[in-house]
């Protein structure tokens, strides 16, 4: 369970997050919405505990990340996946280094069985014979692919996603998405992702969370969403 | 008046500042240089790079370095007959200030510019965020070895140096100039002690100390995308290599 409580955030005195309250239920996928700048991704490095907040909670399991010290933060995040904007693979390593990076870190398994591991979940996120490729040799979608496998490596229970489908055609983005949702269902983590993309959103939500000047201004399912007659959310929906 | 003295004093401030975040980042790699796991494979890999791969561009500077030495004070010892103290000149201005610094001025622009493009890198395309969020220190992992690394290699690179640079002397002094080969090396016998060297070395581990930690430093707070990683390579190298002067003079009036 995750849990922002009243998150207040500034940047050189100008306020990205005003008094911000969200619950993000488990199990689920919750895609918070926004416009560029608004904020989204400075969200979701609270929820990681990349950033801390000004003043307010950001409760992960009923703790409170803002109170952590580095050891703390490390051992917490290990609940957690991530995939970045740009992936944010290791240029230095190959694609099977980088998605074994955090089983190498993090468990005893032997060369083998981490091998297993890194094919397994490749396989998960449709990539076959990459293992030995660097990341500058593979496309945008086969490296947020990659990306996904390994923010999927530890089996965390919280995974989340920094604009999964910018920059990418619509057919890749498509495939995007259902790997998005086939992996949710498979895994049964909390996905928390963060897009403006509204078809996007709109197909692979559980819940769906309108982020503006600061705060969360609307959440509810995707339907709700829809009919909500709230003219920022209006506006912001009926561009796509 | 006062918003005058504000504007004087503010790159003071930030010099300051820009200091302290420095030495807490060494703190910071010195705490992790005792804890588990040690990053050994890290650590040597970063020892190929800062060490074997500079050795070449080393051994040319350093025998260059002695040649010309020799050169000149060969002109200025002629003058008064003194041309058989050219290799102990040599030999004792190589190891006690030219080795260290010239290596150091090198690898910094060689291994210093390269940490800061590297970590600037992997700063501005989130992959030290994607450390933080596998639970992986990015000064454990990235700046620790680094830093290591330098302080280790910095010395053994000195040391070709040295050497080099005393045999290029020689090859001027005696093949070119024709000073007695015997007394060339009888010379730097009689003159050079062993805590020339070992200063020069420990001067040498000082500033490897001093690049590694100024480029990882520039590198880690990189902003600012690819103009970004540019600035920050340029200013951690002129950074870098004033220090090494500046802590040269310091070092030298300690120790000598």
């Amino acid at each position: 369970m995750i849990e922002l409580i009243k998150v207040c955030k500034s940047f050189k005195g100008q306020k990205v997050l005003d008094n911000l309250d969200l619950q993000i239920e488990p199990e689920k996928i919750t895609v918070i919405i926004g416009r560029s700048g608004s904020g989204k991704s400075v969200l979701l490095k609270h929820i990681m505990g990349l950033i801390k907040p000004d003043s307010g909670q950001v409760l992960v399991n009923g703790t409170d990340t803002a109170k952590l010290n580095d050891k703390e933060l490390n051992e917490m995040r290990k609940v957690f996946g991530m995939l970045f904007q740009d992936a944010a693979l290791f240029d230095s390593m190959t694609v099977g280094e980088n998605v074994a990076f955090p089983l190498k870190e993090h468990t005893k398994l032997s060369k083998k069985e981490i091998d297993e591991i890194v094919e397994e979940k490749l396989l998960a996120v449709d990539l076959k014979n990459v293992t030995h490729k660097m990341p500058s040799e593979l496309s945008g979608g086969m490296r947020k692919r990659v990306g996904l496998a390994r923010a999927i490596a530890l089996n965390p229970k919280i995974v989340l996603f920094d604009e999964p489908t910018t920059g990418l055609d619509p057919i890749m983005c498509e495939g995007i998405d259902n790997l998005i949702i086939n992996t949710q269902r498979h895994t049964k983590a909390t996905f928390v992702v963060i897009s403006h993309d509204i078809g996007s959103t709109f197909k692979i939500a559980h819940k769906v969370a309108m982020l503006y000047k600061g705060k969360i201004i609307k959440i509810g399912t995707p339907e709700e969403i829809r009919s909500s007659n709230n003219p920022v959310i209006k506006r912001f929906i009926s561009r796509d | 008046m006062i918003r005058l003295l504000e504007l004087a004093g503010r790159p003071f401030i930030i010099a300051v500042e820009e200091s302290g975040r420095i030495m807490l980042l060494l703190f910071s790699a010195i705490a992790w240089m005792f804890r588990p796991p040690f990053r050994f494979r890290i650590i040597f890999k970063q020892m190929e790079f800062v060490g074997v791969n500079s050795i070449f561009v080393v051994m040319i500077t350093g025998a260059f370095t002695g040649m010309v030495f020799a050169l000149q004070s060969y002109h200025g010892f002629s003058l008064f007959g003194g041309e058989s103290l050219v290799g102990s000149t040599v030999a004792l201005g190589m190891t006690r200030e030219l080795g260290p610094v010239f290596t150091a001025l090198m690898v910094t622009g060689r291994v210093g510019s390269a940490m800061t493009a590297e970590l600037g890198t992997m700063k501005v395309t989130e992959q030290i965020d994607a450390l933080h969020t596998m639970s992986v220190n990015p000064i454990h992992y990235l700046v620790m070895p680094r830093i290591v690394a330098a302080i280790l290699m910095l010395p053994v690179l000195t040391v070709v140096s040295d050497f080099i640079g005393i045999l290029g002397g020689y090859f001027v002094g005696v093949e070119m100039l024709k000073i007695n080969s015997g007394i060339f090396v009888a010379k730097i016998v009689e003159y050079v002690e062993l805590e020339d060297i070992f200063n020069g070395l420990i001067k040498a581990a000082c500033f490897g100390l001093i690049l590694s930690l100024i480029g990882c430093y520039k590198g880690i707070n990189t902003t600012g995308g690819a103009e970004g990683v540019g600035k920050a390579t340029t200013q951690s190298v002129v950074l870098s290599s004033i220090t090494i002067f500046i802590s040269d003079y310091f070092l030298t009036s300690f120790m000598f």
